[in-house]
């Protein structure tokens, strides 16, 4: 291992140079099941990627790579050309400016809508900085904000608990809105909506996109053609195609282990 | 008001206020009257003796506030905290063993007299400063604090969470056991340490020390529901919140798990600490059976049956368990067990919110019975799952 990467240093130089998101030979095995075999691709600041791919390709297992959740056996990951992610834990990594947004989702459900955007909200985050934290008026004035993005204004003190799941998928995305993330990754945001809810969702997410980098992990074609951005197809671990949607659907291989299903 | 003092006690409006400010002065001022003031031959005397007992269930409840707080809030199950309690209560014994002075059986003034007994001459190092009350009174919040930092250090950043971290603290509260047992300590082995002559100067066997005493927990308790009402309801107290329910998510948000749960781990060992420390003087005497596994159990039983999350509600359940024990002791001892046992299963079942889920539920039924009151705000989401 380190000799690889004392080998691969200069490539890293050049690629690594102009990229929000730089992963190369990243390898992670379960019990001798590699979740991920050498994957490697590059998404460039300002950028919007959709990964698709089969179940079990490895699109969760990349997430928490590159959130700091999994270590991977190998291989290197880098956030904004020269931090090293594999040395950090999700804590400092989401203190960095990478966001997640979960598939299934996760809000803290004894908390008010509004309790949940104010832990959310870009700040300091040391024990003792949060202990004497005080909501100041900007602070109140930026969820008022995102409230209304998300139009939960008027469910702002009820528990995030008592939300529809598509409400609760919006309150996730306004909280990333809060964190105000450079690097946003999004599992499946349209999951179990409605139609009308899907394509709300997609004004949302169109505008948290637009000064940010934003990797999507989704299974519905539809909404990946309405995104209308490069495609990067996993299966069994490692890249499989990249390239338009378009390009990536003709693709023989991809037609073979993913869309000819 | 300041926005700093409301948050101080967590008390948005004037009636919260004055529930509490009733409560401590009754307690800090009606009780030690009606105690002193009054002859004995009066009905509304309060005798010597019962103004100990609710000393000492004011020290459980202490502790219940404290276990509340790693439990109830960070959802981090404790079952070692009468190992804080045992320390706080073991400082505090240091102090008033240096107290009896040249008054013990064997009259030496260097030595407590099972340090003559076990044939040592001279006073071990970590026996040193205990003559001064100030050492003593920073060390019982020292001593638990810097094992619970360990502890709770290792523990939390390998992220043992759940009924792992409640066997290992009972793991922990059991090795703390036998080493207590152990002569070598130089803590007194089985007997521990009794014999208390004086504390402050005063002695202890007057009674206007015992009322003071109990004044004084009093007086700390109320302290310690104040510390504790700041944490909760500060942003921290929200992430504490966030970590019970959903502990991987608050990571991805930024905030820190093990921090966050370190903190609340360190100052609950610490309230337990004072609370052993008022415990002792009251009692006469601290032995390594405080350290038995079966007390933190117990303590977490009074939190349940008070209501867990809810800080009042553990003092509640601590008082009330302890008095029903004092009473089924007295009548039916043998029942007591299957007592405690029965309620703590239907608890359990019946009441996730203790006794102060019980007085919500009533409270809004009787809300739902009187048409014209004004609609109940949306019931708290269901009990958290925890693992």
């Amino acid at each position: 291992m380190p000799e690889n990467a004392v080998q691969q240093a200069p490539r890293h130089d050049v690629l690594a140079a102009d990229s929000i998101l730089y992963l190369d030979g990243v390898t992670v095995s379960f019990d001798g099941f590699k979740a991920l075999n050498s994957l490697s691709f590059i998404v460039r600041p300002g950028e919007m990627r959709t990964i698709i791919g089969p179940n079990g390709a490895g699109k969760t297992t990349m997430m928490d790579v590159i959130t700091g959740k999994t270590r991977p056996d190998e291989g290197t990951v880098l956030y904004d050309g020269n931090v090293d992610l594999t040395k950090h834990d999700e804590a400092a990594i989401a203190n960095m400016g990478i966001g997640r947004k979960f598939q299934k989702p996760t809000v803290f459900e004894n908390l008010t809508v509004f309790e949940n955007l104010e832990l959310a909200l870009k700040g300091p985050r040391g024990t003792f900085a949060v202990l004497l934290a005080r909501l100041m008026g900007e602070q109140r004035d930026r969820i008022d904000a995102v409230l209304g993005t998300i139009r939960l204004t008027d469910r702002a003190h009820t528990s995030a608990g008592a939300l529809s799941h598509g409400q609760k998928q919006w309150l996730e995305i306004g909280m990333l809105f809060a964190q105000d993330p450079r690097f946003l990754m999004l599992d499946e945001p349209v999951a179990g909506m409605t139609d009308a809810e899907t394509e709300q969702t997609a004004e949302l997410l169109r505008e948290i996109a637009r000064d940010r980098s934003v990797l999507v992990v989704e299974h519905d074609m539809e909404f990946v053609r309405n995104l209308d951005c490069k495609v990067t197809v996993l299966h069994e671990g490692s890249v499989l195609a990249e390239g338009s949607l378009a390009k990536v659907q003709a693709d023989e291989r991809v037609i073979e282990v993913y869309l000819g299903r | 008001m300041g926005p700093i003092t409301r948050r101080l006690a967590g008390l948005e409006n004037r009636k919260g206020w004055t529930a509490v400010l009733l409560t401590v002065l009754g307690f800090a001022l009606v009780v030690p009257v009606l105690n002193m003031a009054l002859e004995p031959g009066h009905p509304l005397h309060v005798p010597t003796y019962v103004v100990q007992l609710l000393g000492k269930y004011l020290c459980y409840a202490m502790l219940a506030l404290a276990l509340d707080l790693v439990w109830g809030f960070a959802g981090a199950l404790s079952l070692g905290h009468g190992a804080f309690f045992a320390l706080g209560g073991y400082v505090m014994g240091m102090y008033l063993m240096r107290q009896i002075g040249d008054r013990g059986v064997y009259g030496n003034a260097e030595l407590p007299d099972f340090m003559v007994f076990l044939n040592w001459d001279s006073l071990p190092w970590y026996w040193m400063g205990f003559d001064s009350f100030a050492f003593t009174a920073v060390m019982v919040l020292i001593v638990p604090g810097v094992l619970a930092f360990v502890f709770g250090w290792l523990a939390f950043r390998s992220r043992i969470t759940g009924v792992y971290f409640s066997i290992i603290t009972q793991a922990m509260t059991y090795a703390l056991m036998l080493a207590f047992f152990r002569n070598e300590m130089g803590f007194g082995g089985n007997n521990g340490l009794t014999d208390f002559k004086d504390i402050l100067g005063f002695s202890m066997s007057r009674d206007s020390t015992k009322v003071g005493l109990y004044v004084a927990t009093v007086l700390m308790l109320a302290a310690a529901y104040l510390a504790a009402r700041f944490i909760v309801t500060s942003r921290l107290g929200r992430v504490l919140l966030a970590v019970r329910d959903a502990e991987s998510r608050v990571r991805f948000l930024g905030h820190s798990v093990t921090g966050a749960k370190l903190f609340a781990f360190v100052v609950s060992a610490m309230i337990a600490g004072v609370a052993g420390a008022l415990y002792v003087p009251q009692v006469g005497i601290i032995n390594p059976s405080e350290f038995s596994p079966a007390n933190s159990i117990e303590i977490a039983i009074w939190t349940a049956v008070g209501g867990r999350g809810t800080l009042f509600g553990p003092i509640l359940g601590a008082m009330s368990v302890n008095a029903a024990k004092s009473f089924f002791t007295g009548v039916a001892p043998e029942v007591w067990l299957f007592f405690l046992g029965s309620l703590f299963v239907v608890v359990t079942l019946f009441l996730p919110k203790g006794l102060v889920g019980l007085f919500g539920l009533l409270k809004r039924r009787q809300r739902r019975a009187m048409p014209k009151a004004s609609p109940t705000p949306a019931p708290k989401a269901t009990e958290e799952t925890h693992a």
